[in-house]
């Protein structure tokens, strides 16, 4: 991979500037909260993909969304501890539950079709726990933190999107670092190999289960704090929208659109997928319940036959085959 | 004190043979799967929404078109055995060369599509058929026709499937096609039409298990959430593609949760039971029965 050259760099900053300036210039409150979501998501796509591009295909993603989103709620509701804390306290949860899940996935050699469904039964656990303690959670009826009357730093509560905006673009810029962080580390070529050939990999010395443990944990991470943001911005959650298999599902289904295999591919799979759903929103009102999921499920199944690297992916491929040809 | 253990062994003999009843169509689902597994090694994501189709059918032959229910059942096996094999021909079938994850993954789009299909042709409403069988007690317990039926039923499905792998020609193709796929067609297997059949098989306990659920559950959309999950872990648990190991964990499992959800509500019963497995995925990561390496 060549270095960054000054017209790249330029680019990213020019690109930089442009998203920051956004709502200073442009603040209709509709569209930047569509923009927020679509952040927001971007972020939780990404943390997906950083596992899901070495073949180790998570559906427990939405348990630990839900482990992030739930614990700093609760903390904050049940004891007053702020999100400042709640956060990082949801986000050692969100990692212990990996670590308990994906070690012996790894230790005992449980690859593929297994992962996905030991992961799976993660979604389903931590799913029923939030429906079953009703008590604390509020079940399916959901459950919303206790408001500030004001805006607040201490109970990070804003009621101006401008801000959310800024906090969501920062968190998706970080996601993007975290990709490149990765990318280029050596831990991204021994993770390539393992997803290869775990043998091969073990005998040319790779750790394959330290390996995949930290890619593991990285992604729960980033996933549990994507809960927790997308908590403290909407100021509801349900157990549907934050956890269990259809938001793992999701999450997939989006990285799978834009492009497991690139950086920018979950973010664009979160662009089109935000922007169907609410155009259909939008188009036909209520009686476009299921429809969006319609579209989802078809278009799954078409990309994964046809078009498996994503939308970005495969356009990047075909720019770079017409480069070296012309 | 005696009165009380009393009362307490009769609902803990009461949930303890519920939980067998539960069992059978559990196991009835789980050799569904495990046999599109072992088979062509796919994993069907979208197999309860497959029971879904087939509750969806039962609701309106039975209510709709006033089709008494015994003749329906039939009508019923056929319909989703017809869409377990529409599923691997248009799904399955280009994807046979890809990594599996990538078939697991489609079928997770059918699951999607299947269950807004229902919610964009039938609505969110909660549906059942109005049969309502009776109640039998025995001494102080008592047990749902419905259950017992269901049991019957799924054990007279399990035998079916049994005899029919073993004592056919395309049954045995199929055992062997489950043990070396590159070696069969060789042998003058056709690969393609044993594949076609299995997915049909496959769809056709996924129907049976739905003309017996619709007698006890409403039907929705998203009614495919409330076992598809257990029966993945069921088919794990037991060692994907093993039978025997999927019909014994399937009566662990219904134990579990019938027993769970005896000392405290039914959804403990399932987080008692996720958790189980995810503590025998420590001990035993080939599933119960597999011999330790």
């Amino acid at each position: 991979m060549e270095g960054p050259t000054t017209r790249s760099m330029a680019g990213w900053a020019v690109g930089a500037l442009v998203l920051i300036a956004l709502p200073f210039v442009w603040s209709d409150p509709y569209p930047l909260h569509i923009m927020i979501q679509i952040l927001i998501w971007s972020f939780a796509y990404t943390s997906w993909s950083i596992m899901g591009r070495f073949g180790l295909v998570s559906l427990g993603h939405g348990g630990f969304m839900g482990v992030g989103a739930y614990v700093t709620a609760l903390l904050w509701n049940h004891l007053g501890i702020t999100p400042w804390i709640g956060i990082p306290v949801s986000l050692v949860c969100a990692g212990v539950l990996a670590l308990v899940v994906a070690y012996p996935c790894f230790r005992f050699r449980i690859t593929g079709h297994y992962f996905a469904l030991v992961t799976l039964a993660l979604s389903g656990i931590v799913l029923q726990v939030i429906t079953a303690s009703r008590d604390l959670t509020g079940g399916s009826l959901g459950f919303s933190p206790k408001m500030m009357p004001a805006d607040s730093i201490f109970a990070l509560q804003f009621r101006d999107k401008t801000t959310w905006y800024l906090i969501a673009l920062a968190m998706w810029a970080v996601g993007l670092l975290i990709w490149r962080k990765v990318d280029r580390s050596m831990d991204r070529y021994a993770l390539e190999a393992v997803s290869e050939d775990e043998d091969a990999a073990a005998a040319v010395g790779v750790n394959v289960t330290v390996e995949k443990l930290k890619i593991t944990v990285i992604s729960a991470l980033m996933t549990a704090f994507a809960g927790a943001l997308y908590c403290q911005y909407q100021l509801f959650i349900t157990p549907d929208t934050v956890s269990g298999i259809s938001v793992s599902l999701q999450m997939v289904f989006a990285a799978v659109v834009g492009g497991v295999y690139v950086a920018l591919g979950p973010t664009v799979g979160a662009v089109i997928t935000i922007l169907l759903a609410e155009t259909l929103r939008i188009g036909f009102g209520t009686k476009a319940v299921g429809w969006d999921n319609l579209i989802y499920g078809v278009l799954l199944v078409l990309f994964i036959v046809f078009l498996p690297k994503g939308i970005l992916g495969s356009t990047l491929d075909w720019l770079r085959l017409r480069r070296r040809r012309g | 004190m005696q009165a009380f253990l009393e009362i307490f062994d009769i609902y803990l003999l009461e949930a303890v043979i519920n939980g067998i009843l539960l069992g059978g169509v559990l196991a009835l689902l789980a050799l569904g799967l495990n046999l599109i597994f072992g088979v062509i090694d796919v994993t069907w994501i979208c197999y309860a929404e497959l029971v879904m189709i087939g509750m969806y059918g039962m609701y309106f032959l039975v209510s709709t078109y006033h089709v008494p229910y015994w003749a329906a059942a039939p009508l019923c096996i056929l319909l989703v055995a017809g869409v377990g094999a529409l599923l691997h021909l248009v799904v399955i079938q280009p994807l046979l060369s890809a990594p599996p994850i990538n078939q697991l993954l489609a079928t997770g789009g059918v699951l999607f599509f299947l269950q807004s299909l229902a919610t964009v042709c039938f609505g969110i409403d909660f549906r059942n058929l109005g049969i309502q069988l009776p109640v039998l007690g025995v001494g102080e317990m008592n047990f749902s026709y419905a259950r017992l039926l269901a049991f019957g039923a799924a054990l007279v499905g399990i035998s079916a499937v049994y005899v029919f792998m073993n004592r056919t020609y395309t049954g045995t193709a199929i055992r062997a096609i489950a043990q070396d796929r590159h070696i069969m067609p060789l042998m003058g297997v056709d690969a393609r039409r044993i594949y076609i059949i299995t997915s049909a098989i496959g769809g056709g306990l996924a129907g049976l298990a739905s003309c017996l659920l619709v007698l006890q559950y409403d039907v929705h959309p998203f009614v495919g959430l409330s076992f598809g999950p257990i029966t993945f872990l069921i088919c794990v648990l037991g060692g994907l593609g093993n039978f025997f190991g999927g019909f014994v964990a399937a009566f662990v499992f219904a134990e579990i949760i019938s027993l769970g959800g005896l000392f405290s509500d039914l959804e403990w019963g399932y987080v008692l039971a996720f958790g189980f497995f995810i503590l025998m995925m420590f001990i035993r990561p080939g599933g119960l029965l597999a011999r330790r390496s």
